[in-house]
């Protein structure tokens, strides 16, 4: 039997049964639809996760003290006062390879403005942060070294700050909010980063160090964190140790499971986010296989409904001459044809949810060339998998019992 | 051309029980020879013509078909032997429904690599006209036509491999009387005219008078042979 003839047999067959071919197709679109869709989803958070972490500077390392502990009560991470600006200062000084270190004092507080309020995080900053963190002002000023020194009470705030507390787009130059009873006059509105939640670079109220340190946290020697960035990606792990060797002798513990501060490396947390996306991933692409397997089963029904039916019909065909492999590879040819037609609608109908999730639930999606390919491969391995049984009872039937069967 | 020397058929139908169909059958037919094989429902006539027809293999003795010993034949070569040199029209026509009469009569020739693409639609045409369907009909559905009709279109079908034989069961079995003369004349111009060997399965002694020569079977065993003049 020459291809031509089967794909021209395989086609006639699945056009007299429209109906049929059309629903069987259906469940494989949809199986690989939401095979796409779902990964691309998953992919979508991979890369989002990965470009926010990048965004929040290169080569970093983040020193933060450790967890307070009064009685038996535990503290989070960050809420013993520890670390201390003279560590910051030993830091910059004995550590090679260092390009910048910032020292941060970070508080969550309730801001007041003419009539509004939100609750965000105020950053007592130097003037190394914004360049470590790659924070640029969209409008007004930095702070600067002179506000440090004054302990001015003046604020940088994040563009959605802004939003909430002056309303979409406003100038907030010049104007008062309260944070803890003080007022601060805005004298700048950073670039808007991206990213939502906790960590948003965007909703962050930004004062100087010392005014933080004086109002806030009333200790002028104590630093929440301090931002260490690295020369270069390959003295990361040596940073990090030295660092880590530096600050146990500083505070005198000589065993380094009980440090009351802690080192996270950049590399280290984009690993531990790009694992969880890539279970997420995992755990969606699954969830879609699955109904990938029912539209293989659709496939397998509809052939076995097909073999029963054509009964007379594939004896006619061994009657004539049809070899074993000639039914059996017709019936492939079909669920083939009904797993490739489905896979291929299937991608594109998985690119087009993945835009409409983009356009309207604005969570980022990628489609991968690869998750195509592997759709539409395993799409066709589908139909040779489910097709192949019923091709099989196909070719064995016996003639002259298939030509009798009524 | 066909040669039958002691073929019998059993069918195991239980632990040590055997049904025996056929037993004894010897004869030969010749190359164009037109004959009729007859006998009542249940005399093994059926199994003789899936034998003939090599869809079947004798469980004892020998059948030869151009020759060839088709006993040690595998089921491929079966299925060789019925593309090049069987033709099968059987009582219930067994056209492909919705499709044209053209692509039924093509349906043999896919399965026959010695066929060339190109000479297909020349085959289709030259044993349509032998068959005697009317050209009109050519590109109708095989379910728009009567069953005189079809019964020419499967008779088409069965000869555009051009085979050594062509086997009809009971090929009027379905036709009312006259449309059943029609294709029974039909029959008769192949064999003289063509030269096409035609071996018809009947139960009907009208039917079979028609052939030229008629083995009687019952009981599994031929009863009779006997040639007109």
């Amino acid at each position: 039997m020459l291809f031509s003839d089967l794909t021209e047999e395989t086609l006639f067959s699945l056009l007299s049964n429209k109906s049929r071919s059309a629903l069987t197709i259906l469940g494989i679109v949809i199986g690989i639809g939401s095979v796409i869709a779902m990964i691309s989803i998953g992919h979508g958070a991979t890369q989002q996760v990965t470009s926010q972490i990048e965004s929040l500077g290169t080569n970093l390392l983040t020193v933060r003290s450790g967890a307070s502990r009064s009685g038996l009560v535990r503290g989070g991470m960050g809420s013993a006062s520890t670390l201390k600006t003279t560590d910051v200062e030993a830091i910059r000084t004995n550590i090679d390879n260092v390009e910048a270190v910032s020292a941060v004092v970070s508080s969550q507080k309730q801001i007041t403005a003419k009539g509004t309020n939100t609750n965000t995080s105020i950053y007592g900053i130097d003037t190394y942060y914004f360049g470590i963190k790659n924070i640029a002002v969209s409008l007004g000023a930095k702070i600067t070294e002179q506000h440090i020194n004054s302990k001015s009470k003046v604020a940088v705030i994040g563009p959605t700050t802004r939003d909430d507390l002056f309303g979409a787009d406003a100038n907030p130059i010049g104007q008062k909010i309260r944070i803890s009873g003080q007022e601060f006059s805005v004298i700048g509105v950073t670039e808007a980063k991206g990213g939502t939640g906790m960590n948003s670079s965007d909703d962050i109220v930004y004062i100087p160090l010392t005014t933080a340190q004086q109002y806030l946290t009333g200790s002028s020697q104590t630093v929440t964190t301090i931002n260490v960035q690295v020369a270069s990606d390959e003295f990361m792990d040596t940073a990090e140790e030295n660092i880590t060797a530096l600050l146990l002798v500083r505070h005198k513990i000589a065993d380094a499971a009980s440090a009351d501060f802690n080192v996270m490396n950049q590399a280290d947390m984009l690993s531990a986010m790009s694992s969880v996306t890539g279970t997420l991933t995992l755990l969606l692409g699954a969830i879609a296989g699955i109904s990938l397997v029912v539209g293989g089963i659709g496939i397998m029904n509809m052939m076995l409904t097909s073999v029963t039916e054509r009964t007379r019909e594939i004896g006619l065909r061994k009657s004539l001459g049809a070899k074993k492999r000639d039914i059996s590879s017709q019936f492939i040819a079909e669920s083939i044809a009904l797993t490739f037609i489905g896979g291929v609608i299937g991608v594109i109908v998985g690119w087009l949810a993945s835009f409409l999730i983009t356009y309207f639930a604005s969570t980022t999606t990628v489609v991968s060339y690869y998750s195509v390919f592997l759709s539409v491969g395993i799409s066709a391995l589908i139909g040779i998998v489910f097709g192949y049984y019923p091709a099989q009872r196909a070719a064995k039937l016996d003639p002259i019992e298939a030509l009798r069967y009524q | 051309m066909i040669r039958c020397e002691n073929i019998s058929r059993t069918y195991k139908i239980g632990d040590d029980e055997d049904l025996t169909v056929l037993k004894n059958i010897n004869f030969t037919i010749e190359k164009g020879e037109f004959v009729a094989i007859i006998g009542p429902s249940g005399s093994g006539k059926s199994t003789l013509m899936n034998i003939l027809g090599a869809l079947d293999r004798p469980t004892g003795g020998k059948y030869f078909l151009d020759d060839r010993d088709v006993f040690s034949l595998s089921d491929e070569e079966l299925a060789e032997i019925r593309s090049e040199k069987v033709g099968f029209v059987f009582q219930s026509f067994n056209l492909l429904p919705r499709s044209t009469v053209i692509r039924n009569v093509m349906l043999p020739l896919i399965y026959d690599k010695k066929c060339p693409k190109i000479d297909r639609l020349e085959k289709v045409n030259k044993s349509l006209k032998e068959a005697g369907l009317e050209e009109e009909r050519w590109q109708h559905l095989s379910n728009q036509l009567s069953g005189g009709q079809m019964q020419r279109v499967a008779i088409a079908r069965a000869l555009v491999n051009n085979p050594g034989i062509v086997l009809a069961d009971e090929p009027t079995g379905n036709l009312d009387s006259k449309t059943g003369e029609i294709v029974l004349e039909t029959f008769k111009n192949l064999n003289r005219l063509n030269g096409h060997t035609i071996i018809l399965i009947t139960h009907d002694h009208h039917v079979a008078e028609h052939a030229d020569r008629v083995i009687e079977i019952k009981d599994g065993e031929i009863i009779a042979d006997k040639k007109k003049k």
